[in-house]
């Protein structure tokens, strides 16, 4: 069973070049930029400000087209040449920078909506499954209530399990933790970790964050300034099950210079390019 | 140990008060009676003609609460009075109740279809910022009744408010909700009752308590240009154009406060449909 879970969600991205408003403003986001991430792998995007992550996030998720190459799930075309715009699916579930629960239903009922209009489950079941499902996230008491009510990392972890109960192949993640201060970001990296080891799902991590990036990531790619192609990919061969004995290991110490002196070089391009964030 | 903290928590442990209790308690409903009384208690005493040989400018001109009161008792049996406040309610309400039946529809449909944009958007704006009460004498050429004319200013007064809400609020659903729902694998018709709806609702009782408010203006003004219209009482506005022209200033301010207990009726029973349709906006 884990061998079939582990053997779905390999993401190709083969010579990607993502031009905004050819037609006019023109700005290349992305340059013929190549990643492949193996099924099950937990591949960590980082880079400069604006530098086109997010882009790569929506060519694959289907929010946006791409300009030119394509982009692989499985070894099925999700976009292309043919195909500008991939088809957004439950297959790639997307966990957003500002948190999307829908405000106007309760953490329960945001959990148990994609099995719903899908038409998979019936409410009461898709509800059921939900309880069950926050309850293994830890979130069994609080399913009654709205998000609104939750604190954000309970509500960023709430729309994780919504993501994972749609047996995705590959979860997006685009800076999901992003605002939240460092104690609660250590207890959302240790309940992602929980669920990656429990799932194996292949997991496609925007941040800014170094340490975040190689606590979490098998590999991390280091993207360039706009526009963006992969400057360096870190491999990090930390051991799993991984845990905040990790973050003091020299091993860990010296991976995070290496990936900060990539990174930084790409930042002060940035900086003197004077670019702004673009989306 | 546990005797102990039983018995500490008798004495903490608040009595369970009533409903009514707890709203008489309310520090806010306290404030709020203080300014009304605190109101009326001014207006008593600045009325009370004259001071040192010269009247309050504005408020000495006007007679005082108790003249008010006491003229407010006889019009208390007038079956006139009723029927005004009943027939200024009832257009209210149904000029009211057709904007949003239009209105809602109309500017969902404005929101999420382009080709209805194009076509309509142009005309709505050209009509927009034309006032109801300018389409008075035009409504009562359109239409075969007093009554009719009426209700359609009033239904105008409250329909373009309610339409750029919900156009509005429609349109500024965050993306990221209607890419998750797709994402989750929703259809068009998903995407509209499960998060275009809800995600409109606040916009849509924004557009009705503002509609409402306006609808409560349109009418009395309709009310007092068209004449009141053939039935008995005519409405709140002709009743107080009435008032001015053959009765004492004192029941016209009766007639301004009853439109003011009305309109304020009106918007608390928006707010509370508001708040039932939107349990996830009564946090805390």
């Amino acid at each position: 069973m884990s061998d079939s879970v582990n053997s779905r969600g390999a993401i190709s991205i083969r010579n990607l070049t993502k031009i905004y408003d050819p037609d006019g403003v023109n700005v290349m986001a992305v340059d013929n930029c190549s990643l492949e991430i193996a099924a099950g792998e937990v591949c960590m995007i980082v880079g400069p400000s604006g530098c086109g992550k997010t882009t790569l996030l929506n060519g694959i998720a289907g929010f946006h087209s791409v300009t030119e190459g394509e982009i692989y799930l499985d070894d099925e075309l999700l976009c292309g040449p043919s195909k500008p715009k991939a088809e957004q699916g439950a297959d790639r579930m997307v966990v957003f920078q500002h948190g999307a629960l829908f405000p106007w239903k309760t953490l329960a009922e945001n959990v148990a909506y994609g099995p719903m209009v899908q038409g998979v489950l019936k409410k009461n079941e898709a509800l059921e499954k939900a309880g069950h499902m926050l309850a293994e996230a830890g979130l069994g008491d609080v399913g009654h209530k709205y998000p609104g009510e939750v604190s954000s990392g309970m509500a960023r972890r709430a729309e994780i399990v919504r993501a994972l109960i749609n047996d995705p192949k590959v979860l997006l993640l685009d800076e999901p933790y992003r605002a939240m201060d460092s104690l609660t970001k250590s207890i959302m990296h240790e309940a992602l970790l929980e669920v990656y080891d429990r799932t194996k799902v292949t997991i496609f991590f925007i941040t800014h964050d170094l340490e975040e990036a190689i606590f979490l990531g098998d590999r991390v790619a280091i993207m360039t300034t706009r526009p963006a192609t992969i400057k360096k990919i870190v491999d990090v061969k930390i051991p799993r099950p991984r845990s905040y004995e990790t973050l003091s290991s020299e091993e860990f110490r010296k991976l995070v210079d290496e990936t900060k002196e990539a990174v930084h070089e790409e930042a002060i391009k940035a900086f003197e390019a004077g670019e702004r964030e673009l989306a | 140990m546990a005797d102990v903290a039983q018995s500490t928590n008798v004495g903490t442990v608040p009595v369970k008060r009533s409903k009514l209790m707890k709203k008489l308690q309310n520090k806010s409903l306290w404030r709020g009676v203080v300014a009304l009384v605190g109101f009326v208690l001014f207006w008593e005493v600045c009325s009370q003609k004259l001071y040192m040989g010269v009247d309050v400018p504005w408020i000495g001109k006007i007679p005082p609460p108790t003249e008010v009161y006491d003229e407010w008792k006889k019009i208390f049996f007038w079956p006139g009075y009723w029927e005004s406040f009943y027939l200024s309610t009832a257009r209210v309400f149904a000029g009211f109740a057709m904007a949003q039946l239009i209105g809602i529809p109309f500017g969902l449909l404005l929101a999420i279809n382009r080709y209805f944009r194009d076509i309509f958007f142009p005309p709505f704006e050209v009509l927009r910022p034309i006032p109801p009460l300018a389409w008075v004498p035009a409504s009562i050429v359109f239409w075969p009744t007093t009554e009719m004319s009426i209700a359609f200013v009033t239904f105008l007064g409250a329909f373009f408010t309610i339409v750029i809400n919900v156009l509005g609020g429609a349109r500024n659903i965050d993306v990221q909700y209607l890419r998750a729902a797709k994402s989750m694998g929703a259809t068009q018709w998903d995407l509209f009752t499960k998060v275009i709806l809800p995600g409109t609702l606040p916009s849509i009782f924004t557009g009705a308590a503002v509609g409402m408010g306006i609808t409560w203006e349109v009418v009395l003004a309709g009310e007092m240009l068209s004449g009141g219209g053939q039935q008995g009482g005519g409405g709140l506005g002709f009743f107080i154009w009435s008032s001015y022209m053959g009765g004492t200033v004192a029941q016209v301010i009766v007639g301004m406060i009853s439109i003011g207990i009305a309109g304020y009726l009106s918007s608390s029973f928006i707010r509370y449909i508001g708040v039932v349709s939107m349990p996830w906006r009564r946090l805390f």
